[in-house]
């Protein structure tokens, strides 16, 4: 995991667009969106449904490419690479959290964590070892080998960000990583991200509807009409509640 | 090769989830597997009969029937109308250099009894070359003589079943049995040859000298008999033989150069031959309902990877989000079609294999479970796989992780 340290740029966008045609109609998703993330940085994306934030975060996880722009992932260009290259840039550098979590089902914990690594080729003891490590960070250690379907849902959302940060990505991309749980499990999921990025200096970039989920990153970012309307830093972010400790220990 | 083994057992972790759809998918692979397992080995169970047969006859066997070979169908019924007479038989070992020995032959079904058994059989009139020609010898007691030829005694030599049906655990050899209305002395039993290719059971006949079948059997007199079965000195000397009857016959039957022969000869590797040709049409045309099963499995096959692909869209969106490469997606699908089909195919193998053994244990065919042929039908059903696994396949490792992680 890297280390709080000096912050260095993880993220350096410029002049990113993303221009989706379908026959006629030509949807100029991002406009130019230039934009750097530094090491340690908690940010969050805010802004309304066809903004171009998913697009914007689409980018930033390597799952798309972008019509135009340069985009420098920890150092290394990843703008024009092909569909397999980008797939590497995903397992080594980049964790994912989903809003509906993303977990295979019928399959235990400690497998769904483990898959990332699968696709490094990582042995099987040492992705079991390195799995339940990763499953101990966000407290589910004793839920090792209960499939999705056996945990709550917060207990689901850790499960993926353990599987996020069992490869020790440079960044922590989570969208909308609460739009699935209640309040109580919000406040649960969101003090473990601010836990990670204070403890141990995780990058995470976050994107939210939610102004009082958003409030918890220490950078705000505003996104409308495929461009950054604003960039603020959040000069006391919002501590979420660190729930007492009986959600982790339902069914 | 890790990803392999863990692409393997994915396969059959969802096979065994979805175990019935799995069955019903595999079915038709099971069935051709099974059919090309099962009908191999009856064809070659019927191979190895008829090899048995040819070596049980004698590879330098020739018959000659009367009547041109383009009338066809059954001959040399006793005492029917016929161009062939005793005289001819005796002038071919006279007059043929290479034949060794050839015999005149009359035979008919009859009724044989002795004391209060009975049992169907046939009966066959002939000279000692017959025992010559068929290089066959008694087990018990011994054979007729040329006396007993020339004298139409009432003398028989009879078969092992026929010898079992009449006397039982009883020697045979003195007793008297009646060959239809004629009584006569049993002078031996012959070496038992078990049965032949065809089926027929070569131990259950009655050997007579062919004067006695004629007057005391089928009360027919003449010189006419119903074919010859005759032996080259050397199975390489067969066709020449052949050519040595034939131009002998048509001399003695005063056929002209462009007349029609009033005889067949066959050698018995042509008979075995054409048995044998039989076969293989029969295991050609159980072949193709094989491979139109083992296709219509392999459609089964790629049916339901596709609609597995379509079903588990997220879960592939998931895996290229975390860093599976096409490629990767591609190898899970297409093995997990490959382990279907194999499943398939062992199944099949198995069912096949228990097929053929329920068969030789309850007819009287042999059959033999080839081992190539097995593991052929198995790496076949793996290579259906294959083929109709891949386009399934190859659309999962195609999707868009976007897309595919929107999937609902």
């Amino acid at each position: 995991m890297s280390e709080a340290g000096e912050p260095r740029p993880v993220i350096e966008i410029e002049k990113l667009e993303k221009i989706y045609s379908q026959g006629e109609i030509v949807h100029r998703a991002l406009r130019g969106v230039s934009l750097t993330i530094n090491s340690g940085e908690f940010v969050g994306i805010i802004g309304p449904s066809g903004s171009g934030k998913s697009t914007l975060m689409n980018a930033i996880g390597c799952l798309d490419t972008p019509t135009r722009g340069s985009y420098r992932l920890a150092g290394h260009d990843v703008s024009g690479l092909d569909a397999d290259a980008r797939a590497l840039v995903r397992n080594r550098f980049l964790g994912f959290v989903f809003q509906g979590f993303n977990l295979l089902a019928r399959t235990s914990a400690l497998e769904n964590v483990e898959l990332p690594l699968v696709y490094r080729g990582i042995s099987q003891r040492e992705r079991h070892l390195r799995a339940a490590r990763a499953l101990a960070l966000v407290g589910l250690i004793d839920r090792l080998h209960n499939t999705p379907a056996q945990l709550s849902g917060g207990q689901q959302q850790r499960v993926a960000i353990a599987r996020a940060l069992v490869t020790d990505p440079q960044v922590l991309l989570a969208d909308e990583p609460t739009g699935n749980l209640d309040s109580k499990t919000t406040e649960d999921i969101l003090s473990l991200m601010q836990l990670l990025n204070r403890e141990r200096g995780l990058t995470i970039v976050m994107v939210t509807h939610d102004p009082e989920v958003a409030r918890c990153a220490s950078r705000l970012i505003t996104v409308r009409d495929g461009l950054i309307e604003r960039d603020e830093r959040v000069a006391n972010p919002r501590q979420a509640v660190r729930p007492v400790q009986t959600e982790g220990h339902a069914p | 090769m890790m990803m392999f083994w863990m692409a393997v057992r994915l396969a059959l972790r969802s096979l065994v989830r979805n175990k019935v759809r799995a069955m019903l998918t595999v079915l038709g692979i099971l069935m051709g597997v099974a059919s090309v397992v099962a009908s191999s080995a009856i064809g070659a169970g019927a191979k190895e009969r008829i090899e048995s047969q040819f070596a049980s006859l004698g590879v330098n066997v020739l018959m000659v029937w009367p009547g041109a070979s383009a009338t066809g169908g059954a001959r040399g019924a006793a005492g029917s109308a016929s161009g062939l007479t005793e005289d001819d038989a005796l002038a071919l070992s006279r007059e043929v250099p290479s034949l060794s020995a050839s015999a005149p032959i009359l035979s008919a079904s009859t009724q044989v009894v002795s004391g209060s058994r009975n049992w169907s059989t046939r009966v066959y009139g002939s000279t000692l070359d017959y025992f010559r020609v068929r290089a066959w010898r008694t087990s018990d007691g011994g054979l007729f003589t040329d006396a007993d030829v020339r004298t139409s005694a009432k003398v028989c030599v009879i078969g092992e079943t026929v010898r079992r049906e009449l006397f039982g655990d009883e020697s045979a050899l003195g007793r008297t049995m009646r060959v239809g209305r004629m009584p006569c002395t049993v002078l031996g039993v012959m070496e038992s040859k078990g049965q032949s290719g065809f089926g027929q059971d070569q131990d259950d006949l009655v050997i007579v000298p062919l004067s006695t079948f004629r007057t005391r059997v089928s009360h027919r007199p003449g010189r006419e008999i119903g074919f010859v079965m005759a032996s080259a000195r050397d199975p390489a000397l067969m066709s020449r033989a052949e050519e040595g009857i034939t131009r002998l016959l048509r001399q003695r039957h005063r056929l002209s150069g462009t007349d029609e022969s009033d005889f067949t000869v066959r050698n018995m590797a042509d008979v075995i031959k054409s048995f044998d040709e039989q076969r293989a049409a029969i295991s050609l045309l159980l072949l193709v309902v094989a491979s139109i099963s083992l296709l219509v499995g392999g459609i089964g096959v790629m049916n339901i990877m596709l609609v597995s692909v379509t079903e588990r869209t997220r879960e592939i969106g998931i895996r290229l989000s975390i860093g599976a490469r096409s490629r990767d997606i591609l190898a899970q699908f297409l093995i997990e079609a490959v382990v279907l089909a194999s499943v398939g195919g062992v199944a099949g193998l198995a069912l096949g294999i228990g097929a053929s053994l329920i068969v030789g244990m309850t007819t009287s065919w042999t059959v033999k479970v080839q081992p190539e042929t097995a593991i052929l039908a198995v790496a076949v059903a793996g290579g259906i796989g294959v083929i109709f696994g891949f386009f399934p396949a190859r659309r999962a490792a195609k999707m868009d992780p976007i897309t595919a992680l929107r999937h609902e």
